[in-house]
């Protein structure tokens, strides 16, 4: 049968200055089957993605829908030929309600009016038939990131997509929304729906891919039906060697208490209270977790203990001694290392120089100035100390941080922050975004540290690396610390009901 | 010496020096469109511009000022900030300088520092409430820099109104003799035309704005807070003091050019109608010179030339003088709008590597 397969790309090519991102990419994706595209950040698979959808052109090769052959020239060619993508980040109007951003840019009309009562009627028949629970009338400000999605799986099923694009569609999703979201996919391919899921979690493509394409460094690795594998096969094409999943670590041995939180509020920026009370402590030689969906206060805790951001009320101590609104400089000097969220945004001066970067904390003390003069022959020594200590691969400490890769960027921050001997290291979502190489060596960095008697305060959203590093769970939910668990005596059902709000009881131990 | 030439003919460079040569070259076409002859018009320029002693001397004079706003707006925008208000700290450091100049009798020595350091202090101070007011309340500079321009410009009219005035002028007094910072020594050397020490001390500036920025921890910190002041913030450095910082010493280097401009050429202070320029023609030379102070240096060259000697270019060939601010706008657009001119360079680069 020449239409068996919904999407077919022969050889697609597409190079950018200096890379070749799609190397002679075939990929054949049958319909209503759900095709998951494996690889690591900066395999290619959303440069081919891209080229699917419209935004690039290929250089070489050529694309079949239904057997049709195609020349998508852009995103709106994409979506007239049935082609929906599910952004990573959701492309929705805040203040609009879901029915008025489900047919933005393809309102019925009445004459000159919006025809919402036929519009209602379509969605609400669309929203039957797959399974998507949505309220139309809320606006998106006030409803949940997991039906925040289902709008934009809306939007595309409205403009009538039958191939729908996914392009990491879990990470901001809790365990349950999670689940939510693969039973949505699995009915959207029952009712014959094609469906290519963008991931790098091996274990999403386990639960639901039907077929697994695994592409590294631009080039199609293997193509195989998702039940002939396991996760280790996979995870060893994606990455081209064998790599181990747990992380290697010896019992805690926790000391005397370095930080403690007790009672501690704080406003974000709008003037809403987004940590209401919040109280916990941490000791040498432990790495306690911060475990919770986004926007739950996390990040203002970090900016608060940082001196970023106000306390209202409440106190933080170090060592005994009380540090609640320091500057973020009295605070560093304390002993805090602080390995930030954003690298490029916060832990960087891009257009500096990678040994600028290195001392972008110290670079006043008498060590690298001297009578107001910075001395760059230390700088630079200390620099390309830290670049063999590291492995940091840069052609020199004089090159500036923008050219680095996203590891390696993130290994200078590391350096920085771990050379100066902290007793707290900080480490908000150390891997964002990393490949798995660079995970490994981060991981092994965070251990090594909490070896040495240092207390290791990580926040991230991927809650395996949570898992697999803490000592000890701390959940966030709405501001507050909702439950302190033991990793090895809990699992990703009781985290996850603690993280949506859900009560456990049982299980809570003290701060 | 290989890795400096080839620093001075990447891309970066190559930009501004291509956007003057596409600048003049478009402005010919315009010259032929209204029937001059481009050639002629830009040889009298030149010949203006250089021809003898005298004119060489003035063109010189003509630069001086342009180094110095230059080197204001550039170091104010490598921290980030768009010091628009040049104009109004210029005026500030005239008029502290004359005020000095015609109310203090001092030897020398002592009245030409310190008619520097009150016009020093005058336009830095004058760039600090712009810092400050945007540290403290949020305020943009763009704004505020714009309404202080006004103010100075009242300020120092009302002063030589009510303090320095000359019966029956609209000026000031003349500054004594002891404040000058011109001499019948290098004005003879250029057949009496009015340049002045001001360039030597634009040109030891410009150097200073290298050290200060390259090499001490202060210049860190600014530039620092210049490229990243989520990091700077992050990094301890205290952002806010920052821009007050970065606005005082920009002010600075416009207050010592208002200085410079009265205390060589002028000695004295105009009621004025309307702004001098200096300032915002900075803004145009410190964009051309990319914010590096060689660069500024280059481009106050450039601009210099084009304004002195375009009444060469009336004279000679008939061309409009205003023309040349038709010239002036071409480059700095082209130089503003680099990626036009990056697309052009890579063509021409192109081309060039079928042809080896």
């Amino acid at each position: 049968m020449p239409d068996e397969f919904a999407i077919e790309m022969k050889g697609i090519t597409k190079r950018f200055p200096g890379i070749v991102a799609n190397d002679g990419i075939n990929l054949q994706v049958k319909k209503g089957e759900i095709h998951a595209l494996l690889g690591e950040n900066g395999a290619g698979k959303t440069t081919l993605m891209n080229i699917l959808f419209g935004l690039y052109q290929p250089d070489e090769g050529e694309i079949l829908i239904r057997g049709q052959k195609v020349k998508i020239t852009d995103p709106k060619k994409a979506i007239d030929l049935g082609i929906g993508m599910i952004h990573q980040h959701f492309m929705l109007v805040e203040p609009y309600t879901v029915l008025q951003n489900i047919i933005l840019g393809a309102e019925p009309r009445n004459g000159i009016m919006i025809h919402y009562k036929k519009a209602l009627a379509r969605i609400t028949e669309l929203s039957e038939k797959y399974g998507l629970q949505v309220d139309p009338h809320r606006t998106i400000r006030e409803i949940s990131v997991g039906m925040q999605q289902r709008v934009e799986i809306l939007k595309t099923l409205y403009r009538g997509a039958d191939i729908l694009i996914f392009d990491e569609p879990t990470a901001v999703l809790t365990p349950q929304e999670i689940q939510e979201l693969m039973a949505i996919m699995r009915r959207l391919a029952d009712e014959g729906k094609t469906i290519i899921l963008i991931t790098h979690k091996l274990k999403e493509i386990i639960a639901i891919g039907d077929r697994v394409t695994i592409i590294r460094r631009g080039k199609v690795v293997d193509s195989l039906p998702v039940r002939d594998t396991t996760t280790e096969e996979l995870a060893s094409k994606m990455v081209g060697r064998k790599v181990s999943f747990v992380t290697e670590k010896k019992e805690a041995q926790p000391g005397e208490t370095i930080l403690e939180f007790d009672n501690v509020t704080a406003y974000d920026d709008r003037g809403i209270q987004v940590l209401k009370g919040l109280t916990f402590e941490i000791r040498r030689g432990e790495i306690l977790g911060i475990a919770g969906v986004e926007g739950n206060g996390q990040r203002e805790l970090i900016e608060v203990l940082t001196g970023l951001r106000k306390a209202a009320s409440g106190t933080i101590r170090l060592r005994g001694e009380q540090i609640q609104n320091r500057s973020p400089r009295q605070i560093a000097e304390m002993k805090v290392g602080y390995i930030p969220e954003d690298r490029q945004k916060r832990g960087l001066v891009l257009d500096f120089t990678v040994g600028e970067n290195m001392v972008l904390k110290n670079y006043y003390t008498d060590r690298f100035c001297k009578n107001g003069l910075l001395q760059f022959d230390r700088i630079f020594q200390h620099a390309s100390g830290l670049i063999g200590e590291y492995d940091i691969r840069t052609p020199s400490e004089k090159t500036n941080a923008r050219a680095l890769s996203g590891g390696n960027q993130q290994k200078v921050i590391i350096a920085r922050e771990v050379a100066d001997d902290p007793d707290l290291l900080i480490a908000t979502q150390p891997t964002r975004g990393l490949d798995v190489g660079a995970i490994e060596f981060i991981h092994k960095k965070l251990i090594e540290q909490r070896d040495k008697g240092k207390a290791v305060l990580l926040y991230s959203l991927e809650l395996d690396e949570i898992m697999n590093l803490s000592d000890r769970i701390a959940v966030m939910y709405e501001g507050r610390i909702v439950g302190v668990l033991d990793p090895r005596k809990t699992n990703e059902q009781e985290i996850g009901l603690l993280m949506s709000g859900g009560k456990t009881g049982e299980r809570e131990v003290s701060a | 010496m290989m890795g400096f030439v080839k620093r001075l003919i990447n891309e970066s460079t190559m930009i501004p020096v291509f956007s003057v040569l596409v600048g003049l070259l478009l402005g010919a076409v315009i010259m032929l469109a209204g029937n001059y002859n481009p050639i002629l018009a830009y040889g009298f320029l030149f010949s203006k511009a250089f021809g003898d002693m005298y004119n060489i001397g003035e063109t010189i004079r003509q630069i001086t000022p342009y180094i110095f706003t230059g080197l204001s707006v550039a170091f104010a925008f490598r921290t980030g900030l768009f010091n628009i208000g040049a104009e109004g700290q210029f005026i500030m450091g005239a008029i502290a300088a004359v005020s000095v100049g015609v109310l203090l009798e001092l030897p020398w020595y002592l009245h030409v520092p310190l008619a520097l350091v009150a016009s020093a202090l005058a336009g830095g101070f004058w760039g600090a409430i712009v810092g400050y007011l945007k540290a403290a309340r949020g305020m943009h500079e763009v704004i505020t820099t714009i309404m202080l321009n006004w103010i100075a410009l009242h300020v120092s009219n009302y002063i030589v109104r009510t303090v320095l005035l000359e019966k029956g002028m609209a000026r000031s007094k003349y500054i004594h003799e002891s404040a000058w910072m011109s001499s019948p020594g290098i004005s003879q050397m250029f057949d009496h035309a009015r340049i002045h020490y001001g360039i030597l001390l634009a040109l030891a500036l410009s150097a200073l704005f290298y050290f200060l920025l390259w090499k001490t921890r202060q210049g860190f910190e600014l530039r620092s807070v210049g490229l990243n002041p989520d990091a700077s913030e992050y990094a301890g450095i205290n952002v806010k003091n920052t821009f007050v910082k970065a606005m005082f010493i920009s002010g600075v280097f416009a207050g010592i050019g208002g200085a410079c401009e009265v205390l060589g050429v002028f000695h004295y202070q105009t009621i004025n109608a309307a702004f001098p320029g200096y300032g915002l023609m900075g803004i145009a030379v410190a964009l051309i010179g990319r914010n590096s102070p060689l660069g500024v240096v280059l481009g106050a060259v450039l601009i210099g030339v084009l304004t002195y000697g375009a009444s060469g270019m009336k004279f000679g060939a008939g061309v409009p003088e205003e023309l040349i601010n038709v010239v002036i706008a071409l480059v700095i657009f082209f130089v503003a709008a680099s990626g036009i001119v990056e697309i052009l360079l890579r063509r021409f680069r192109k081309k060039n590597r079928v042809v080896h």
